[in-house]
């Protein structure tokens, strides 16, 4: 015979204080493992959305980030030459040679930090169809003008329409705001390809080269072509979206291991705090058990029983810290990605296998820490529980 | 002294619950040592950095160079003892997960500014003579196997290109936070090719190392270096070597902050399972307590024993801890590359910081039931039923 849930439920009023303790000692866990992997999921989701399936970008092999790449006109040329690139309505490629370099500026919130600035051809904005400017006004083809995007107008000091930033030896007018689409391009400065290159003494050398490609499905015919190149063996093309989720790589995997160590540590204090929690219910309920046992109930209900309350004070607590840790999707996060070294704002992202897996998670807290005391529950002797007081 | 007897013997009553919370205090303490190291892995650059050296780079941002020209305008400068300058060279070894600081330097100059880098005197010697040779850190060399006589093939990336250095020594670090993982060979060696091949940044400086003669004409140096190439297209910004590298970490501040906040809640969950402990016994010795109370032990008698067992939970669940966080640290910093964090040991600070957050969590621990014991009338202690 099963022992009812209401049972369990009722025991938890007694101990009011002791109870509320223990949840929030898993809610807190659970908080911390969801916060570190929503962290993750951001940075991973804004660097996804940063680019497009059927661009490919092409980059020096050796090179870690964009800024490390270096891009010779005549490579380029070569690179002109190649099949699979789309061409415009006026048979223009689409295509965008792009200088990308950084820039510390004042941060609101105090310090400098590195911007990353990237020249562009105008098919940049064909190719990026996410990027739209939302205020102000594209900048001018051979004027010294830059476009911001929209995280960078709202975390750095001086960077709104129609101020001046100084860079390069010049001085630069920003005439418009963009906005992203939630991707990296957030947190950049956009200005014309030509000037940038003068400015910044780089004439005739991209950093990378990004292009359409004439079929979404067309990249391993392009790849192959490429290969064949004799001239372009220090470089290497990827899918747009494969290159920039690489640029998320070294920073989300640092933030996971370094999050899942500390929550299995965490948890392993929590687990023993429901642990001591429940020995003491168990304890405190000697006579109790004795008096079910004798009105029949199997040792098998009373594990299930004890069991069962562990499980339900991991599970508030799981759905506690994941409330918790839900609110975080409000905030958004602007800091260095060390891989491409220029800042970049994410936010914190939920995803359905992040609640999958706090709620394991804390259940298995809740499991852990029960089992033992339930354990113990069970194996009680009927006379002497009954005996003692 | 009864009275730590008592305690002693009250806190083995439960043998099972008291070991139980001391276990886990005893990890939480480990986790807040660890991730307290973690955090000082960061500062510890900066603590590293020498109060006599000053840091010149380009104003917009450091990845651009400056003239080779400004060396000697800026050694003109009275106060300044040594100029010496480097440049980032990146590459890559054999694939982008060996990452290690390479940099080309001056030879003549870049181990003078840097006396914490122990290199002996005859491979010194050598290393100066052959143009396409290198010295490497004691570190990298042991993770690596490098030894003297070896090539090392780098494909160069900033440099493009694929390049080969002779090791022809290794220094040793002077201080534990010595940086002993860079990869160091002759800047001449690196802008002879690239005069050939790019020759438009021929000539090019990364930075420049300033080697001071009084720390306190720091700030008047850096404007004096400053001044002298405002108003051409390469602009300085000098500061001293700890700003420089503050700067650095400065862009990582939102994590650490969080991590910070981290290292927090952990001293928060060590509370509650404490608190827990303590108020659960607590509320078994109802009462005892109201016995103690009438035999005529006085309140300061019942604050000493909940709040020096609570004390002594706590001091051994820290030590414990704090003992643990030794070895642990050590292995996770012989399986994480060397090459990405030079300065993982832990501190004094930490250490201090563990055991007084330990000794609070102590205090606050026992609040409430000691609160609880006080306010307990006698007879309602008496009648109390578990």
């Amino acid at each position: 015979m099963k022992i009812p849930l209401k049972y369990t439920l009722r025991n938890f009023k007694s101990r009011r204080l002791t109870t509320a303790i223990t949840v929030l000692g898993i809610a807190l866990v659970v908080f911390v493992f969801a916060a570190v992997l929503m962290m993750a999921h951001g940075i991973q989701k804004t660097l996804v959305a940063t680019g497009s399936q059927d661009n490919v970008i092409i980059a020096r092999k050796s090179a870690n980030g964009e800024i490390s790449s270096i891009i010779v006109r005549s490579d380029y040329n070569t690179i002109l030459t190649l099949p699979h690139i789309a061409k415009s309505s006026e048979g223009k490629p689409l295509i965008s040679g792009e200088t990308v370099v950084i820039i510390n500026l004042p941060k609101r919130s105090g310090g400098l930090s590195n911007v990353c600035v990237r020249g562009v051809a105008l098919e940049a904005f064909t190719l990026r169809p996410q990027v739209k400017i939302i205020e102000g006004r594209m900048f001018t083809a051979g004027a010294r003008e830059i476009i911001v995007g929209s995280s960078i107008a709202k975390n750095f000091e001086g960077a709104g329409i129609g101020k001046t930033v100084e860079f390069g030896g010049n001085t630069w007018t920003i005439v418009g705001r963009f906005d992203g689409g939630g991707s990296a391009f957030d947190s950049e400065m956009w200005g014309d390809n030509d000037q940038l290159q003068d400015a910044f003494n780089r004439r005739g050398g991209y950093s990378t080269v990004t292009f359409k490609l004439d079929q979404p499905d067309a990249f391993n015919a392009f790849k192959a072509a490429f290969d064949r190149e004799p001239r372009l063996q220090q470089f290497e093309p990827k899918p747009e979206q494969t290159f920039f989720a690489e640029q998320s790589e070294n920073m989300t995997l640092f933030i996971r291991i370094l999050g899942i160590f500390i929550t299995i540590v965490f948890s392993f204090g929590s687990t023993i705090g429901a642990m001591i929690t429940m020995y003491a219910a168990v304890a405190n309920r000697t006579v109790e058990v004795g008096t079910l046992r004798a009105l029949g109930f199997r040792r098998r209900s009373i594990l299930s029983a004890f069991l069962s309350e562990s499980l339900v004070i991991a599970f508030i607590g799981g759905v506690f810290g994941l409330l918790l840790a839900s609110v975080l999707q409000f905030f958004s996060i602007s800091m260095l990605n060390f891989q491409s070294f220029s800042e970049l704002e994410f936010s914190f992202a939920l995803s359905p296998s992040i609640i999958g897996w706090s709620m394991f998670f804390s259940l298995t807290m809740g499991l852990l820490g029960g089992f033992l005391p339930a354990v113990r529950a069970a194996r009680l002797n009927i006379v002497n529980a009954l005996r003692s007081a | 002294m009864r009275v730590l007897k008592l305690i002693f013997k009250n806190s083995l009553r439960h043998k099972l619950r008291t070991s139980l919370t001391i276990l886990g205090l005893a990890i939480a303490v480990m986790a807040f040592g660890v991730l307290r190291t973690v955090l000082d892995m960061w500062n510890e650059g900066v603590e590293a950095a020498a109060a006599n050296r000053l840091i010149a780079r380009q104003a917009v941002s450091f990845i651009f160079p400056l003239p080779y020209s400004y060396r000697d305008k800026i050694a003109k400068i009275p106060g300044v003892e040594t100029v010496s300058f480097a440049n980032w060279f990146q590459g890559v070894y054999i694939d982008k997960n060996n990452f290690f600081a390479r940099m080309a330097v001056d030879p003549e100059t870049f181990f003078s500014v840097y006396p914490e880098l122990l290199v002996n005197q005859k491979e010194f010697e050598t290393f100066k003579q052959e143009r396409n040779s290198c010295i490497v850190g004691a570190e990298i060399a042991k993770q690596y196997g490098f030894k003297i006589g070896d090539v090392i093939p780098i494909e160069g990336d900033i440099y493009p290109g694929k390049w080969e250095f002779v090791v022809r020594g290794i220094y040793q670090p002077r201080d534990k936070s010595t940086d002993a993982t860079q990869m160091l060979f002759h800047w001449t060696y690196i802008d002879e090719r690239i005069k050939q091949d790019m020759p438009g940044r021929a000539g090019q400086v990364g930075w420049y190392i300033i080697k001071i003669k009084d720390p306190a004409q720091a700030a008047s140096i850096s404007e004096q270096v400053d001044a002298l190439f405002k108003n051409s297209p390469n602009a300085t910004k000098t500061e001293t070597e700890r700003a420089f590298t503050q700067s650095f970490i400065s862009g990582l501040n939102s994590l650490l902050q969080a991590m910070n906040f981290v290292s927090f809640i952990i001293i928060g969950i060590i509370m509650l399972v404490l608190g827990n402990t303590m108020i659960m016994s607590a509320r078994e010795r109802t009462r005892e307590y109201a016995v103690l109370k009438t035999l005529g032990f006085s309140a300061g008698h019942l604050v000493g024993l909940i709040l020096g067992e609570s004390l002594l939970i706590a001091a051994l669940g820290a030590g414990l801890g704090l003992l643990t966080t030794y070895p642990i640290v050590a292995g996770i910093s012989a399986v994480m590359p060397k090459g990405f964090f030079p300065y993982f040991f832990v501190t004094p600070t930490t250490i201090i910081l563990g055991a007084s957050a330990a000794l609070l969590v102590g205090f606050t621990a026992s609040i409430f039931p000691i609160q609880r014991a006080l306010r307990t009338r006698i007879v309602d202690g008496l009648r109390f039923l578990g």
